[in-house]
């Protein structure tokens, strides 16, 4: 049996996983969203809501608000189109905050004073989620749709004309990690089983960013590294107190001179890959 | 096929495009014919690439018609344009980042399949993409650099490789900006063969290049822009000896 020190680590590690995925499908369009956290929110808030008051059962609601917020992300996709790096940043980031504000001041769900009621989930429950995930990115990685956001992340105009419709690509990846992201906030809320708007805040977002980037931005098994490193570093730091922040700063800063495209890469995975034939 | 005049592929009807106070183009009409090669030459700012982004959608043209076997594409979004059949190159290379060869043809399939298909991996669930894949890698003997990053190729085949992409999702016209600029003449001769097996298997070509031996020898018929304006246009020993075009042109060039 496994103590519940770790298991509460490793649902972190799962719930992390979930949030740095869906950084990762809007990334390999190109587009760097920091309001991520938002979409977590709304799948917590919205799950809680459902499980809580209508009593169904939390796979059908982190289905529902997997939609829900899916379909969040397509809205907010629109207005991204007109946007590239730093400024749509900003965009996302402003959204992230406008999430958790409105949760702030939404008192039919506990507005600051926040919200519980839920069942408490397993560790194995949060990780069939984020394994079936992570190979439904996997297999993603692999079919034509993948190609195609590489292509409009590499050369926007190139794309359009070889017949990638570059709007679809973009609006349509910023729907599913969206979905991914509201499954992330769903299990967070049902582990943790209480919420608050500050659960879903900026530095939140900027987790998911971190472990991507740590992990490796080109593959979708990067931000399984990255989520296990963010988690795991800061614990096994523990001995150097309260500077072990710091020298996880000074790590990942070592980390961004020394391999910039984080710790795995395609063509890592290249070596383990059986050559094609034909 | 109406009357015994063939459609043409390509239709270019009056197309004027004004940037600010400067006419790029200036009614300009020209046609494409099915399986012929046509080029677009002029010295340097003539309004050649221009025209390709008139064609590609790029830029609304002021006023003027785009037709492609006879139904206007005018200033549609490019993705349409490509579905509709018209592919390009680019005068300065555009390959897709790290991609290697085999994913940029495997990324430019035609688009008139089942979407889900494309949600799976291609390996198993989509052999008709491998297989034109395939043939358009042997098509244009890109085998051995198959697994290669693109952008890491020598720049011959760096273009060898844009004009694959662009053929994958079968064209009925083909847009080559500048297709052998920098390459020597084995190279160039090599890209001339390919063009016209392309020309016969039923695609229409046109091109802006420079080389005037590779125009004069590959082409059926030319257009002559200088600065916006349509100076001449015919086969291309009348060009040869056309006395506007000799002044405006060639005149410098040889």
């Amino acid at each position: 049996m496994m103590s519940t020190y770790y298991a509460g680590l490793l649902a972190d590690v799962g719930i992390l996983l979930l949030g740095a995925l869906s950084v990762y499908i809007i990334l390999a369009t190109g587009q760097l969203s920091l309001g991520n956290a938002g979409f977590m929110g709304i799948g917590a808030y919205l799950t809680s809501y459902l499980t809580v008051t209508t009593g169904i059962p939390l796979t059908l609601a982190l289905v529902i608000a997997a939609a829900a917020s899916g379909a969040t992300g397509v809205v907010v996709g629109f207005p991204a189109l007109r946007l590239k790096g730093i400024y749509l940043a900003m965009a996302t980031l402003g959204f992230g905050e406008m999430v958790r504000s409105f949760f702030l001041n939404f008192d039919a769900m506990g507005g600051a004073g926040g919200f519980h009621g839920m069942r408490h989930v397993s560790v194995a429950y949060i990780w069939t989620w984020a394994a079936a995930i992570l190979l439904l990115v996997a297999l993603l990685e692999r079919s034509q749709v993948w190609l195609e956001m590489r292509a409009v992340r590499d050369d926007e105009t190139a794309a359009g004309l070889v017949g990638l419709n570059t709007t679809t690509i973009k609006v349509g990846s910023f729907g599913f990690a969206a979905a991914v992201a509201a499954i992330a906030g769903g299990l967070f809320a049902h582990h943790h089983v209480y919420i608050e708007p500050g659960n879903f805040s900026f530095e939140r977002s900027i987790d998911f960013v971190l472990a991507v980037i740590l992990g490796g931005s080109t593959v979708g098994a990067g931000a399984l590294v990255g989520a296990l490193l963010l988690v795991m570093l800061p614990e096994y730091l523990r001995f150097l107190a309260e500077w072990r922040f710091a020298i996880f700063g000074a790590l990942l800063i070592a980390m961004l001179l020394v391999r910039r495209q984080g710790i795995l890469d395609r063509s890592l995975f290249g070596v383990f890959r059986f050559r094609r034939s034909a | 096929m109406s009357g015994n005049r063939e459609q043409p592929r390509l239709e270019l009807s009056d197309v004027t495009i004004r940037f600010g106070g400067i006419c790029a183009l200036n009614d300009i009409s020209l046609e494409v014919l099915p399986k012929q090669v046509v080029g677009i030459i002029g010295p340097n700012g003539a309004g050649k690439t221009t025209t390709f982004n008139v064609i590609t959608g790029a830029y609304r043209p002021s006023q003027g018609e785009v037709r492609l076997d006879g139904k206007a594409v005018t200033a549609k979004p490019s993705h349409l344009i490509a579905r509709a059949g018209i592919s390009r190159t680019f005068q300065n290379i555009r390959l897709f980042g790290e991609m290697t060869v085999w994913e940029h043809l495997l990324v430019a399939q035609p688009h008139n399949e089942f979407p889900l298909r494309r949600l799976l991996p291609t390996r198993w669930a989509n052999p008709q993409a491998l297989r034109r894949a395939q043939e358009v890698l042997e098509f244009l003997k890109l085998e051995d650099v198959k697994d290669r990053a693109a952008r890491s190729l020598p720049y011959g085949l760096q273009r060898r490789v844009e004009m694959a992409r662009a053929v994958t999702a079968r064209p009925k016209l083909l847009l080559l900006d500048e297709p052998v600029a920098g390459m020597n003449h084995d190279e160039a001769d090599e890209i001339r063969h390919l063009m016209l097996k392309l020309r016969d298997s039923g695609l229409s070509i046109l091109l802006i290049e420079h080389d005037m031996t590779f125009v004069m020898h590959l082409c059926d018929y030319l257009y002559v822009l200088d600065f916006g304006v349509m100076i001449a246009h015919g086969r291309p020993d009348e060009i040869r000896t056309n006395p506007t075009v000799l002044d405006a042109y060639l005149g410098h060039a040889t």
